[in-house]
């Protein structure tokens, strides 16, 4: 317990730290949100209203860098990430509110797959190296060595130009409106099958690589040979000593990609046209919406985070050495 | 009565023949001792006969009788079935033996999982508190990972696992070479005692000629993949005949007795790709003859309990 305590207290800490570079970074970067928004309404804009806008933004010139930085803390913690250029005037809250599931929904799930699916077969076929599974290590790579955008816009030329099977883009019909409806999830279901298979195919390769030498190198330890020896069944014997030992450094490496769930969407997004986080990301940044780009780094950060704090609690329950006297 | 026949074995590495043609029987109820040095294939002889053969280890040629089967062919099911309830292994190092990350109990009750699926769980656990004290560990230790044991406690769990089923054969492969002086005797005396008390058959390996010669019964000495004599343990300690056993036994200090100086044996363990022909022994032996080179000598009787592979005894005998 006392462990889990020191973790936490560490990423409380990361936390701060990365908050704190989050306030700096745009007040740093060359630019100006304001200017930017200024130049958009082509001068139509009144000083005061310029004035108001500093203001609303937590730019004011009047007040100091920590004030800016107490009330910007402020605002974190109700909740109040600001307003959206890009989306204006919708709050960042609302943008993120609207676009994580979306990221969530298809990262996530694709993540889960493609970590579930590989280290299946990486443990297959380290168990059985030497026989035909081997040969799905250079095919996968293959797949996870051909630039994702490209496999993407390959997958769209193919399944939805040429042959038509499947959208080309977005999260759902143009025309629907979303809501808990059998339809509008079947439709979702359909839009998400070409993302979610590419992300599949281009990932599951480091899952079967790792689990794979894993269970080779595990396969030769002493305790192999002796659940062998004591007359095991090959089932158990692969499942409860080989592959249960072997899985270790495939769970952080899971925790690891779950943090990037959030984050690394961005070209998925792009190329599919997906309405998550990254698409937001990538039109913030096209925009200047220093708002939008920090509170979608706010939550890539905390994501990395509480997925480091997951691998940590999920190594603590699968390696009992790493578990203190404390525990 | 024989309980485990090994006749005509051989096991290649590649193109490498790591055990050439052994043939060994194990008594009921004995500790036959395997020495020889590091490469001189007395595990993998013994990983051999139990179907254990990490690969590229691949069995050429023999038989190993066991209570009326062939080890070697028989059907995996039936092998499995047999393995622990007749032939246990005590592993060497003790320290990568044990799952890190399965409980003492665990790993002891898989046992009984895969061997007595009918036996009830409270029975299974009775059984193994029984075991642990027996080797003499506290059984509230069932719930410890390896990882909390001493490299001592670790030997002790490994042999009260051994001995879970009650096998007919205990193989112990270097069984207590990861431990220090002290240790190796206390393990070693309570396995003898167990022994005497369940009436197992050990087959002891170890490089360590003067644990080997202090328990085991009878010793057959191993190099470059062949069984060079085999003899009673004190007849060999007393007299060995094959040169190379003679300078084994010399490169240790005798645990009693007169002092006497210790010499090595010159020149190093035969590389097993370019082994020398005739005996392959020859290069390093002081009393080498002509014939040494061109032929190789066979294990042959030269008394009512002692073979040898040596051309000085089969001349001695007249044999040539």
């Amino acid at each position: 317990m006392r462990f889990l305590l020191r973790r936490t207290v560490f990423y409380l800490v990361t936390a701060w730290a990365a908050i704190t570079v989050n306030f700096l970074l745009p007040r740093l970067l060359p630019g100006d949100p304001v200017q930017a928004m200024i130049t958009r309404f082509q001068g139509r804009l009144s000083g005061d209203a310029v004035q108001s806008l500093y203001v609303l933004f937590g730019l004011d010139q009047n007040t100091s860098v920590l004030e800016q930085y107490l009330s910007y803390w402020g605002n974190l913690l109700t909740g109040d990430l600001g307003l959206s250029f890009t989306f204006f005037p919708t709050p960042v809250s609302e943008v993120l509110g609207q676009s994580m599931p979306w990221t969530l929904g298809l990262m996530g799930v694709t993540t889960v797959i493609s970590f579930g699916l590989g280290t299946v077969i990486g443990v297959y076929a380290g168990w059985r190296r030497g026989t035909w599974v081997d040969a799905l290590v250079p095919v996968t790579t293959f797949f996870s060595a051909i630039p994702y955008f490209w496999l993407g816009l390959i997958a769209i030329a193919v399944f939805a130009v040429n042959w038509q099977v499947f959208p080309a883009a977005g999260g759902y019909p143009a025309g629907m409106e979303p809501g808990f409806s059998g339809e509008f999830a079947g439709a979702v279901l359909y839009h998400a099958v070409l993302p979610a298979v590419t992300i599949v195919v281009s990932s599951v390769a480091g899952w079967i690589l790792g689990m794979r030498n894993m269970m080779v190198t595990v396969s030769a330890e002493d305790y192999v040979l002796v659940a062998h020896a004591k007359g095991l069944s090959q089932r158990r014997v692969m499942i409860s000593y080989a592959a249960r030992n072997a899985i270790l450094p495939s769970v952080s490496g899971f925790a690891l990609s779950l943090g990037f769930v959030v984050g690394g969407t961005l070209l998925v997004e792009m190329v599919f046209s997906y309405p998550g986080i990254g698409y937001v990301l990538f039109q913030g940044v096209n925009a200047k919406d220093y708002p939008l780009m920090q509170g979608v780094f706010l939550v890539v950060t905390l994501a990395v985070l509480v997925a480091n704090l997951l691998a940590d609690v999920g190594y603590l329950l699968l390696d009992p050495r790493t578990r203190r006297e404390a525990w | 009565m024989s309980v485990l026949e090994v006749r005509g074995l051989s096991v290649d590495y590649g193109t490498l023949r790591a055990v050439h043609d052994v043939d060994l029987t194990l008594e009921r109820g004995e500790v036959l001792g395997l020495a020889g040095e590091s490469g001189s294939g007395k595990s993998t002889l013994a990983y051999a006969m139990t179907r254990l053969l990490p690969p590229p280890g691949v069995i050429r040629s023999g038989t190993v009788r066991y209570k009326g089967f062939d080890l070697l062919s028989l059907a995996p099911e039936q092998l499995r079935t047999l393995r622990w309830n007749d032939i246990a292994i005590v592993f060497q190092g003790a320290m990568n033996a044990l799952n890190p990350v399965a409980s003492v109990a665990t790993q002891l009750l898989d046992v009984f999982r895969a061997h007595r699926p009918s036996m009830p769980r409270a029975a299974r656990l009775a059984r193994c508190r029984e075991l642990l004290h027996l080797v003499g560990i506290s059984p509230d230790r069932l719930d410890s990972y390896p990882h909390q044991l001493s490299g001592g406690m670790r030997q002790r769990v490994m042999i009260a696992m051994a001995l879970a089923l009650e096998p007919e054969i205990v193989i112990m492969d270097e069984p207590t070479t990861a431990l220090d002086v002290v240790m190796q005797r206390q393990i070693l005396e309570q396995m003898m005692e167990l022994r005497a008390a369940l009436g197992f058959s050990v087959v002891f390996i170890t490089h360590d000629i003067s644990l080997l010669v202090e328990f085991s019964d009878r010793i057959a000495i191993m190099y470059s993949g062949r069984v060079v004599e085999e003899a009673p343990a004190q007849s060999l300690y007393r007299a060995a005949r094959h040169p190379y056993a003679t300078g084994l036994l010399g490169s240790f200090p005798a645990l009693r007795g007169p002092r006497r100086p210790l010499r090595g044996i010159p020149g190093s363990p035969p590389d097993l790709r370019h082994v020398p022909s005739g005996c392959p022994f020859h290069p390093r032996c002081a009393s080498a003859m002509d014939v040494c080179t061109a032929r190789t000598p066979v294990l042959a009787p030269v008394d009512q309990h002692r073979s040898v592979a040596c051309w000085l005894e089969h001349e001695n005998r007249g044999a040539t």
